[in-house]
């Protein structure tokens, strides 16, 4: 068993079948389209998917199948065209984009590819940005980053510039930003793809331990077969559906050419 | 939200840096072109604005600028002294005439007769003697910085000219009693002042000579009573000071191109100095998208990021418009003491003021458009 399996919360049985009793995402006949007429091109064509509280389900496929359209939706950072997307009981279809801008703000938590931690910010400051955009007041918002700093090994380099940070503690930082302000939906775009395997993976572990262990779900997009391990489910996506659903362990064996 | 706006405004000192010069030469460039042409502009009103306690100027009603010399006959300052409302009125002669120095050199110089017995509208700063001694014939005043440079004697080596030396006017000997210093003039020929009674000596034969009549009113009366009744009871019209003043600017304006160009030149430094300010804000922002583009994904409203983008403008284009201000003023300092026009009134300050916080802020709103717009592709993206 690995450490990733041995770090898993005691439902992940319940999250293999992809029902949970009350699901954080579900998505209905989404649909989504950019441009028009010739030039329309069609990124998601109906995709149906449910992940439930305290889930880390995986989004696989090739680049340009609609995994980034998929989380961007969910996220609300994006409109769908057709179906229905709830997240958490709010029907993302019928919000005002201001309703949506403060949804993300108290709902979502966001883990980017390439970290966008603001580089003339200090670390403290980067992790504080959700609570400030909460309107706590700048001193708790510094004295709680510095908090959650310690529980991603960070503590001491709070007052550090992320460029003097390597990727493996960039990412980590950026893991405490979007964990800081308690969201019940974490989406994360690619978190390993600049890591090397061994920092990739430490990142991995972090974020199950520290982000499911309060119940929070995880959609991680990734093309890296190697944190397979860490997900409940992994969705593979292509041509903007869902095709599969899967295990870890099958969609591996998948990613080998071998299904089991 | 506003202070990690400033902080990531700061936090790149070389960026910071790069934007604070960038656009405090843009406004020292606004300020100081302004303040060039508006000194220009001011100059045109010298004689005028020296005449300070004068409150009417009256004129034949062909004049067109301080310098135009059309005259009226002596009989129009007693018709005006005669008119309810005025207090004192005086004569005064301005004309253009040719001179010649005791060494040969000829020139044409600006001649001011002031009324005899009150030497009304004389020089407000003497260097060497006193108003007085205007009184003593055939006696003149030259302006002390003219006596180096415009009144020198060429003929004999550049050397100045001095109180006691002597020259002719018009073939008519005068002697220079005293020294003043004037208010750099746009008109660029020395001034000479005498009596009015001298300067009508100097002066060739004409039927009228004299160039104004000078009004001061009575205290509480209306000057646009009097110039009315001026009007109606003579042939001249009567302008006030600011009224007299815009009319020869407008006239130098509009005849001349010197002030079309130069204020073309203030159009120019206007548009490169707003360019400037613009690109050098749209750059900065447009370097900041990706992280505009962060926030708006985590929940930032479109007001707030306007707001912190707008704290942004507002701080980089405080710190540059005071300094360029600074600039423009030290530059306008460091030529005091030269004929150079510098004038920097508030105008000036709101004009520059105003296409900087203009220019910033729109440059920064056009190149937050497309984080407004938020593209997922551009928070997502590598």
């Amino acid at each position: 068993m690995s450490n990733a399996q041995a770090s898993r919360p005691p439902n992940t049985a319940n999250h293999a079948s992809g029902h949970a009793a009350t699901p954080a995402v579900v998505c209905r006949g989404v649909t989504k389209t950019y441009g028009k007429g010739t030039s329309a091109v069609f990124a998601l064509r109906g995709v149906d998917l449910s992940v439930a509280p305290g889930e880390l389900l995986m989004l696989v496929g090739p680049s340009g199948c609609g995994k980034t359209t998929l989380i961007s939706i969910v996220a609300g950072v994006l409109d769908h065209d057709e179906g229905d997307c709830v997240v958490y009981g709010r029907n993302l279809k019928s919000m005002s984009n201001a309703e949506r801008t403060e949804f993300r703000g108290k709902t979502v938590g966001f883990v980017f590819q390439s970290f966008n931690l603001i580089p003339t910010l200090t670390v403290a400051e980067n992790i504080a940005v959700p609570l400030l955009i909460a309107g706590s007041s700048r001193a708790e918002a510094i004295s709680r980053s510095r908090d959650i700093l310690g529980r991603v090994g960070l503590g001491d380099r709070w007052n550090s510039r992320p460029a003097n940070l390597s990727g493996g503690q960039q990412q980590r930082v950026a893991i405490a930003r979007s964990l800081i302000h308690h969201p019940r939906l974490i989406v994360c775009d690619e978190p390993t793809s600049a890591l090397d395997h061994k920092t990739g993976h430490d990142v991995m572990q972090l974020m199950r331990e520290v982000a499911l262990s309060s119940g929070q779900s995880l959609i991680v997009v990734t093309h890296d077969a190697r944190i397979f391990e860490f997900a409940d489910r992994i969705a593979r996506m292509d041509d903007g559906k869902i095709e599969s659903i899967d295990t870890p362990g099958r969609a591996l064996a998948a990613s080998h050419g071998a299904v089991p | 939200m506003n202070l990690l706006a400033i902080k990531m405004l700061m936090g790149d000192r070389l960026k910071y840096f790069g934007l604070i010069v960038g656009m405090t030469f843009a406004a020292m460039m606004i300020a100081q072109q302004a303040s060039i042409y508006s000194g220009l502009k001011s100059q045109t009103g010298t004689f005028i604005r020296q005449l300070s306690n004068v409150d009417l100027f009256v004129m034949d009603e062909q004049v067109r600028f301080s310098e135009d010399y059309k005259p009226i006959p002596d009989t129009a300052l007693q018709q005006i002294r005669g008119i309810d409302g005025v207090s004192w009125a005086v004569p005064i002669y301005k004309n253009w005439l040719r001179a010649r120095l005791e060494d040969g050199t000829r020139l044409t110089v600006i001649v001011i007769g002031l009324d005899d017995a009150t030497l009304t509208g004389g020089p407000a700063e003497m260097v060497d003697g006193s108003l007085a001694d205007l009184r003593r014939d055939p006696g003149v005043l030259i302006d002390v910085r003219d006596a180096a440079t415009k009144l020198k004697l060429e003929r004999s080596g550049g050397v100045p000219i001095k109180v006691g030396d002597r020259l002719s006017i018009n073939d008519t000997d005068a002697v220079i009693v005293g020294s003043y210093r004037g208010n750099p003039s746009f008109f660029w020929e020395p001034t000479i002042y005498t009596t009015y009674s001298r300067a009508l000596r100097f002066a060739p034969r004409e039927r009228h000579l004299m160039s104004f009549v000078l009004v001061k009113l009575k205290p509480g009366v209306d000057a646009a009573l009097v110039q009315s009744l001026i009007a109606e009871r003579t042939m001249y019209r009567a302008k006030t000071g600011p009224e007299f003043e815009a009319a020869t600017s407008g006239y130098i304006l509009k005849q001349t191109g010197i002030l079309v160009n130069f204020g073309l030149a203030v159009i120019l430094g206007l548009i490169v100095g707003a360019l400037v300010t613009g690109q050098t804000f749209f750059n900065f922002t447009l370097d900041n998208l990706r992280y505009f583009a962060t926030l708006r994904a985590m929940g930032v409203s479109s007001l707030r990021l306007v707001a912190m983008v707008g704290s942004q403008v507002f701080t980089v284009t405080s710190i540059s418009f005071g300094l360029g201000i600074g600039l423009a003023a030290a530059f306008g300092v460091i030529i005091t003491k030269t004929d150079l026009a510098f004038l920097m009134p508030w105008q000036v300050l709101a004009i520059t003021g105003v296409s900087m916080f203009g220019v910033a802020s729109l440059a920064a709103l056009l190149s937050l458009y497309k984080v407004l717009r938020l593209e997922p592709g551009m928070v997502f993206k590598a």
